[in-house]
């Protein structure tokens, strides 16, 4: 189908971009790569009266790295988080999911603030952010603000971003040492959206112990699952396979809430949570291992 | 109805001016104000993959993008791909001696795909290529010989 007709705007800045969000706050919305609006527009889910167009803001598009830390702009297309060789050496989780956000004609428009704001429980760079414990930048005409990636999904497509605001960019502090890392998911075909999936961190203390652990479901409730007991359990112990079972039992079968949908049961989603996160978790050990040489 | 902006936009190297409503889709304009009907439209939600074009070198959707934000930019289409009908690009060559169509629905938006891979990928593995390709529906062939005609093509391109 086609799309309802709407006002369009396209700042060459983001000072333009922030005062006409000011203006028209209520009846604006930002276009971004437009691979989640334009599909909703055409369907006419979404009929928005105004949209302020983002792609000729430049200085919304970097990828830099300072003091241990890696600042993203918003409008930083998803190829080029696949791409960007310092990401595969500093934040390896992302660059090996990366390549499992639709195809690759999405992903050369598809943006990281997009996808962020956007906020499909099933797309993989949310729970990435949650995971990879960022921060997220939102500014608008008045002012910015900092937002722990923890505070910002508030469920099902819908952020703590105030109508008037613009992520702006994101932080992303580089993987801690002796950190192993694992992106795992089950989709019908790839590229669509998964009927489960999970980011698994885990950082190995100087005698090979678990310092740290963190596990991160995709399409596992209305926002990102964070499983926090479940990674709780493997912590402080030397690793083995009865306790990554463990943490694997714990997370699907009380820690995740998945709905089910017409490709899969919840049954499903809880045996492919459980499946993933132990082959997850004995790969991030490996890896930490590997890197405490 | 809403305004239209006038828009230039170059296609397959030709440039053209025109006035565009904001919400004409990209690959509507193509095909209705160009009349270039080699880029198909299958879903208009951006699964199939039919409507794959080249925007500044970069493969994309043409139904996610308005026409209006192709101002000033590049796009190439199928069109572009043959000097003359005698004288295919290699890609299209390979996909004539492979078999790489039946009803060729789907063999514009798949050309337009393996342009921009096979140049960054000239000796891709069979794996690679089925990566490249998973973002694109084809209906009739069961893909084998799509996958065969990309490794005739990238041959032919070395
Ligand atoms: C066929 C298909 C398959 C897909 N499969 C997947 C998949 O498997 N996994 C996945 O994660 N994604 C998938 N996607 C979605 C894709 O990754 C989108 O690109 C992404 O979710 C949205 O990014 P965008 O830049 O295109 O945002 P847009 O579509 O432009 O915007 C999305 C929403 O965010 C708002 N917005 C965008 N940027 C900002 C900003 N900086 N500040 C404030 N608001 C903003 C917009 O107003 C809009 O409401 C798929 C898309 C398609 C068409
Ligand atoms: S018509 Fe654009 S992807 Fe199907
Ligand atoms: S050849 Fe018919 S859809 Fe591909």
């Amino acid at each position: 189908m086609k799309p309802a007709s709407f006002e369009y705007h396209v700042p060459d800045t983001l000072e333009q971009a922030l005062g006409l969000m000011s203006q028209y706050a209520d009846e604006a919305k930002i276009l971004a790569g437009g691979q989640s609006l334009v599909p909703a527009m055409n369907f006419r889910v979404a009929q928005p009266g105004m949209l302020i167009d983002l792609n000729r803001v430049n200085e919304l598009s970097f990828i830099r790295e300072e003091a241990g830390t890696f600042h993203i702009g918003a409008m930083t297309r998803e190829r080029h988080l696949e791409f960007n060789s310092s990401l595969a050496k500093r934040a390896p989780l992302l660059t090996e999911a990366a390549p499992f956000i639709a195809h690759p004609q999405i992903r050369n428009r598809g943006t990281l603030g997009g996808s962020i704001v956007n906020a499909d429980p099933a797309a993989e760079l949310p729970v990435l952010m949650l995971a990879l414990d960022a921060r997220l930048k939102a500014q608008n005409a008045s002012g910015e603000r900092w937002i722990e990636a923890h505070d910002f999904f508030a469920g099902m497509f819908t952020t703590a971003l105030a109508s008037d605001e613009i992520l702006v960019e994101i932080e992303l502090p580089f993987m801690p040492l002796r950190t192993g890392w694992s992106f795992m998911e089950v989709a019908p075909r790839a590229g669509d959206y998964a009927l489960m999936g999970v980011a698994a961190l885990v950082t190995l203390d100087e005698n090979g112990k678990c310092k740290k652990a963190k596990l991160v479901y995709l399409n596992a409730g209305d926002s990102p699952v964070d499983a926090k007991e479940s990674a709780r359990l493997l912590e402080g112990a030397a690793l083995n396979d009865a306790l990554i079972e463990s943490a694997a039992a714990m997370a699907s079968e009380k820690e995740i809430n998945p709905f089910g949908n017409i490709h899969t049961s919840i049954d499903f989603q809880r045996h492919l949570a459980n499946v993933l996160t132990k082959n997850a978790l004995k790969q991030a050990v490996k890896r930490a291992e590997e890197n405490l040489q | 109805m809403t305004r239209s902006f006038p828009v230039t936009i170059t296609v397959n190297e030709k440039e053209y001016k025109r006035e565009v409503e904001p919400r004409l889709l990209l690959s509507d304009f193509l095909r209705h104000e160009l009349g270039l009907t080699g880029t198909h439209v299958g879903c208009e939600h951006g699964v199939c993959g039919a409507c794959t074009i080249l925007f500044d070198g970069e493969s994309v959707r043409s139904c996610l993008i308005f026409a209006i934000q192709a101002d000033g930019h590049s796009i190439a289409t199928v069109e572009g791909l043959a000097k003359d009908k005698d004288d295919l690009h290699p890609i299209q060559q390979a996909f004539w001696e492979a078999h790489g169509l039946q009803c060729g629905y789907c063999t514009p938006g798949i050309l337009m795909t393996l342009v921009p891979f096979l140049k960054q990928n000239p000796n891709p593995t069979e794996a690679e290529i089925r990566h490249a390709l998973s973002g694109n529906l084809c209906r009739c062939t069961g893909y084998q010989h799509i996958v065969d005609a990309v490794k005739l093509a990238a041959e032919k391109m070395r």
